[in-house]
């Protein structure tokens, strides 16, 4: 099953050989229409799956399908030692120190949840978190909860004219009742890459613990925990190829060990009598009943998969696919792009034509784009729109299917007359 | 299932990018009688609508928000049909549009007016939320409700 870890597809001066890698990802040949080959581009709402993971899954369901530590038969053996070899791999893949700070979860948002509850049973009236504005709103509401249940004050870090994170902000947003930072790595729509080392240092010298939203960077760049300096780093595997149902935390032993369970049953116990209970130790004191074992274990296939790659080579070629995406946008000088950066995704609106709409007319030449707040509504409010569309990429991606995602954008734009295209008979079919 | 492409001139009429373009019902009222917000949560669309009665009769009718083209375009033609009907009519009339969305056979098709010109949504399922929302709330309205949410 394990795949090498040489990176199998580097030939000459390509660095990913995207021809053979989209052999292994049937669904990018669909026909979504008559002629019309499905263009993927919504990649951060979640990724496909290689062939490899899909099969994974399947072999787990006809070979050795159990229910994992518990049962003293080869199955449940086969199965327990195929779900903790995933927690390996996860640990080895951003660079953690220890299997028992890895946790796994539903996704990034029970992720936080998580963290909300247990690290929230600690704070105190009066006490703050700090979000930005560029959040998901699954590192808002979990916040929001948490303030009206401990009546705590949820602070948000502004963004600049650049749509990037304002450090200085932060810097005087921060003071002895912060007790969590808790921020995004990498926007889900601006693409803003943030400095985390630059928060994890404001964070240590102000004694605040620091959670990091990883799911839009892990799956596309190098993440390394401990580099990063956070206490917390919360992802999910079906943006990495993975199957839906899987999230991480990882988080440092030493906190994950003082923290209180947050859902209780089986497996996350040691003991239990008529009177109460003795939580089991960390990882498992916070994976309360069965897991979601086939799909971690079809995720450790996906991690290998994408190690195959090489996670470097996967992010010089998304910023190639990023960059060339934004120099072809620049003809529609109308738009209002909101990326400062290149980093897989594109966003960007026009007050003439709704996202919905865009989305709506290239969806009929086979590109499948997103259009909407992103679950971002605090951003969107900040960007004074309603909605934005977007274009994420990864690395099965070409730009031949950029060329063909432009023009759909024109059809759309000639459409609504809106801006240079001065064509006037729409295009029906 | 009908596999064919939907066609786009069938979504987006010319009658409806003519009232997206141009929508009616955008000056704010000194009064309302019936008043609503609605809001898509899926993506964010917004309206607003406020209703102005006299001797039992719809005389004003203020809509505006944020929205696609089918929205804005479906929310126009609600300011432009309900005017001077009686709120059973204008029931009826949102009635008939709903069930005009799902397939259902509805006596007072005829009626109807512009709203016709949205049949075509109906092939793009995903948008007919989008054509419904200013109905939505113009009936919440009528209950009393301030503020929806339609997901």
């Amino acid at each position: 099953m394990c795949l090498p870890k040489r990176n199998r597809h580097e030939s000459g001066k390509t660095m990913l050989d995207t021809k053979k890698i989209r052999k292994d990802f049937k669904i990018l040949n669909r026909k979504i229409w008559a002629g019309k080959t499905l263009v993927y581009f919504d990649n951060a709402a979640t990724t496909q799956k290689p062939q490899v993971v899909i099969d994974s899954l399947v072999n787990y369901y006809e070979n050795y399908n159990a229910n994992i530590h518990r049962g003293v038969h080869k199955l449940a053996e086969e199965a327990t030692e195929a779900y903790e070899k995933v927690r390996e791999k996860v640990r080895d893949f951003v660079g953690a120190t220890k299997n028992d700070e890895v946790i796994f979860t539903r996704n990034t948002t029970e992720s936080i949840n998580l963290l909300a509850y247990s690290l929230g049973e600690s704070l105190e009236e009066g006490d703050e978190v700090l979000i930005s504005e560029m959040e998901h709103h699954s590192n808002i509401i979990p916040w929001y909860l948490l303030r009206d249940r401990k009546k705590i004050t949820v602070k948000f870090i502004p963004i600049t004219k650049n749509y990037e994170l304002d450090y200085s902000a932060l810097e005087k947003l921060i003071n002895k009742k912060t007790k969590i930072i808790s921020i995004t790595h990498k926007s889900n729509v601006l693409g803003t890459v943030n400095d985390i080392k630059r928060i994890a240092q404001i964070a240590k010298n102000n004694g605040s613990i620091l959670i990091i939203d990883a799911a839009q960077s892990v799956p596309h760049m190098k993440v390394d925990f401990q580099d990063l300096g956070c206490d917390f780093l919360v992802f999910s595997s079906h943006k990495m190829c993975g199957p839906t149902g899987v999230g991480v935390l990882v988080g440092k032993k030493e906190l994950l060990e003082k923290m209180p369970p947050f859902l209780g049953g089986g497996e996350m116990i040691r003991k239990v009598t008529f009177e109460g209970f003795t939580p089991n130790d960390v990882p498992w004191k916070f994976e309360a009943g069965t897991p979601n074992i086939a799909d971690v274990i079809a995720f450790g296939t996906a991690i290998d998969y994408i190690e195959s790659l090489g996670i470097e080579n996967i992010y010089k070629y998304e910023c190639g696919l990023t960059e060339y995406c934004l120099s072809k946008l620049k003809q529609f000088d109308f738009l209002k792009i909101y990326n400062s950066s290149g980093t897989g995704i594109v966003t960007f609106s026009n007050p003439l034509v709704h996202p919905h709409d865009i989305a709506t007319i290239v969806d009929q030449y086979g590109v499948a784009i997103r259009a909407g707040h992103h679950c971002a509504q605090p951003l969107m409010k900040r960007l004074n729109v309603s909605a934005t569309a977007r274009a994420s990429f990864y690395f099965y991606n070409t730009k031949e299917e950029i060329d063909l995602f432009i023009e759909a954008l024109k059809k759309a734009f000639d459409y609504f007359k809106v801006g240079a295209c001065k064509k006037l008979n729409p295009v029906g079919g | 299932m009908d596999k064919s492409i939907p066609k786009l001139d069938e979504l987006y009429k010319e009658i409806i990018l003519d009232h997206y373009r141009h929508p009616h019902g955008r000056v704010p009222l000194e009064k309302v009688d019936y008043h609503a917000e609605g809001m898509n949560p899926l993506c964010g669309d917004e309206v607003k609508l406020g209703l102005q009665l006299k001797d039992g009769k719809i005389e004003k009718v203020h809509i505006e928000g944020h929205g696609c083209s089918i929205s804005v375009a479906s929310g126009s033609m609600l300011a432009q049909i309900l005017k001077g009907k009686d709120i059973q009519n204008a029931k009826q009339i949102s009635q008939a549009l709903k069930d005009m969305m799902h397939d259902k056979v509805n006596g007072a098709k005829d009626d109807i007016g512009d709203l016709e010109a949205l049949e075509g949504v109906k092939r793009f399922p995903v948008r007919i939320k989008c054509a419904l929302l200013p109905w939505t709330t113009f009936e919440e309205a009528i209950i009393g409700h301030d503020h929806i949410e339609i997901s």
